[in-house]
């Protein structure tokens, strides 16, 4: 089991197992979203409350899970990059952070286009999820522009790597924080999930979409760092000799 | 047809919903082919250039 | 019988002495400990001047402007945290110190509450009768900029590390400590609110008391652990 890890951490094995790992996540993040949406939008009964608009929830929660769980992916990743001195890890860090932030950016644009007709405004500063989801987008920035201003590709790295981690410690504090602060207020509860109880036909389609989401990141998460590993590996010798055999073959 | 389209009168939140999570997964794929292939064909013309 | 040449200080001498230096070259520069403490003032009565002088609105909002205020005259102090030695040399030193690195930090950090943080919480109850803010929100407001301010001090030092040296650190250290900060912001300012309200304010100061806790273990290490990759 551990050589296959340690076969994974050598760029050139990682290359090549995810160019046919990719279109399997692909596929089957996509056949899985076209179920949860189809299913979502058309089949499952209408919320009593809230009508057709809660069908929302099928694309708002899924890139919520995926904005935290691209920043989990991001921190351990950077982690495991800084401890270990694995230069794979940084570059799944640094490909996770992208995809987080436009996933963030999806839950806080759907989250608003939702509270519009739920709420009369577009944004609700007492909802405790949007509020954490914003400042985690300001997270995701501060990762972003901490790397680019750093010159040094190995340095970017590992400044990075130790902002990651201190903000993955931060960022179940910041939801804490924000849950409490906005229950101060006693507003209405916003965005119930679906109801009083959520049945079946709801739930399945939801499942469907985030564990296809999840598969569809994968994929995406995967296309991305092959293109930072080439990046980073652009004179060895193994991209050499691939690229020769590639335009030969 | 229509009325299942409409989504009660919540069909613009709805639809834009949708199509703004599909255009993201869209800008995202997108994105990151275009690093690759830009990647892998500036390594082609270095290793041309060191051939000729 | 012989004596070793040089005497290793024990770790809490090493600290009293990080904590010294830097009080005594502060000491020598007032302008860095004060200029944060004149911001602090004025931002707190820009306020005022933007949203008019209703007595109410502005006892409403006083605690916040206060904490809002001290977030950004902290983070104005953040930047000459490390600056200094990093241009003279002397962080390579403290680098190359036999003394554990997260030690030298925390006295740096503890140095810089000292000279920045305090110094906010013995002003604060200036603005904060400014706004009107009665004696009862004016305790808690104290009380929680405490271990506040020290959180602040700690997790701002983390991204001083990560920034020295940068060509646009300033701008940065902002964009990086600011979200970090918000479990401060939101509990210590929503705090004195309550306090306001009459309400109990335990809940809140446990709250900043554990953060500051929590911040005290860890960050030392994390600069630590930023110094060494900003300085290689």
């Amino acid at each position: 089991m551990w050589t296959f890890f340690h076969k994974l951490a050598s760029p050139p094995h990682f290359y090549r197992l995810s160019a046919r790992m990719m279109p399997w996540f692909a596929a089957s993040g996509i056949i899985l979203i076209l179920y949860g949406a189809v299913a979502g939008l058309f089949f499952a009964p209408a919320d009593y409350q809230q009508g057709d608009a809660f069908r929302i929830i099928y694309v708002h929660v899924p890139a919520a899970y995926l904005s935290m769980m691209a920043y989990m992916v991001m921190a351990i990743a950077a982690g495991i990059g800084l401890i270990w001195r694995m230069k794979l890890a940084h570059a799944v860090a640094a490909g996770a952070a992208p995809l987080g932030a436009w996933f963030t950016f999806l839950a806080l644009a759907t989250g608003s286009i939702w509270g519009r007709p739920m709420w009369g405004t577009w944004w609700e500063w007492g909802d405790p999820r949007l509020t954490s989801e914003l400042i985690l987008l300001f997270l995701y920035f501060g990762y972003m522009a901490l790397r680019s201003a750093i010159d040094d590709p190995a340095r970017a790295d590992r400044a990075s790597a130790v902002l990651a981690m201190v903000g993955a410690v931060n960022v179940p504090i910041i939801h804490f924080s924000v849950e409490w602060w906005s229950s101060l207020h006693q507003g209405p509860t916003i965005i119930r999930e679906g109801g009083p109880a959520i049945v079946a036909e709801m739930l399945y389609p939801l499942v469907g979409m985030i564990v296809g989401f999840s598969l569809l990141f994968g994929a995406l998460l995967l296309s991305r760092v092959r293109a930072e590993v080439l990046y980073r590996e652009r004179r060895a010798k193994w991209v050499r000799e691939m690229i020769e055999a590639g335009t030969r073959a | 047809m229509i009325e299942k389209l409409a989504m009660g009168n919540y069909g613009l939140y709805v639809w834009s919903c949708y199509a703004l999570t599909l255009i993201v997964v869209l800008v995202c794929s997108v994105q990151a082919s275009r690093r690759h292939r830009a990647v892998y064909s500036d390594i082609m013309r270095r290793l041309k250039l060191k051939e000729s | 019988m012989t004596q070793p040449a040089v005497v290793t200080p024990g770790l809490f001498a090493t600290l009293v002495a990080v904590v010294r230096r830097d009080l005594l070259l502060a000491w020598q520069k007032p302008g860095d400990v004060l200029n944060p403490l004149f911001f602090f003032v004025i931002v707190s009565s820009l306020f005022p001047l933007a949203l008019g002088p209703d007595a109410d609105q502005l006892r409403a909002i006083g605690p916040g402007v206060v904490w809002v205020g001290a977030l950004l005259a902290a983070l104005l102090s953040l930047n000459s945290l490390f600056l200094g030695d990093f241009e003279d040399g002397s962080l390579e030193q403290l680098l190359l110190s036999p003394q554990p690195l997260p030690l030298i930090a925390l006295g740096k950090t503890l140095a810089h509450w000292l000279l920045a943080g305090l110094p906010l919480v013995v002003v604060s109850p200036l603005i904060a009768i400014s706004y009107d803010m009665q004696p009862a929100s004016l305790y808690a407001m104290m009380l929680t900029l405490v271990p506040g301010t020290l959180s602040l001090s700690l997790l701002g030092a983390v991204g001083a590390a990560l920034t020295v040296g940068l060509h646009r650190g300033n701008a940065l250290l902002g964009l990086l400590v600011l979200p970090l900060a918000m479990p401060v912001l939101i509990f210590g300012a929503r705090t004195v609110s309550l306090a306001a309200a009459g309400d109990s304010i335990s809940a809140g100061l446990y709250f900043l008391g554990a953060y500051c806790m929590l911040a005290l273990a860890l960050a030392p290490f994390a600069t630590a652990a930023a110094l060494r990759i900003s300085n290689e």
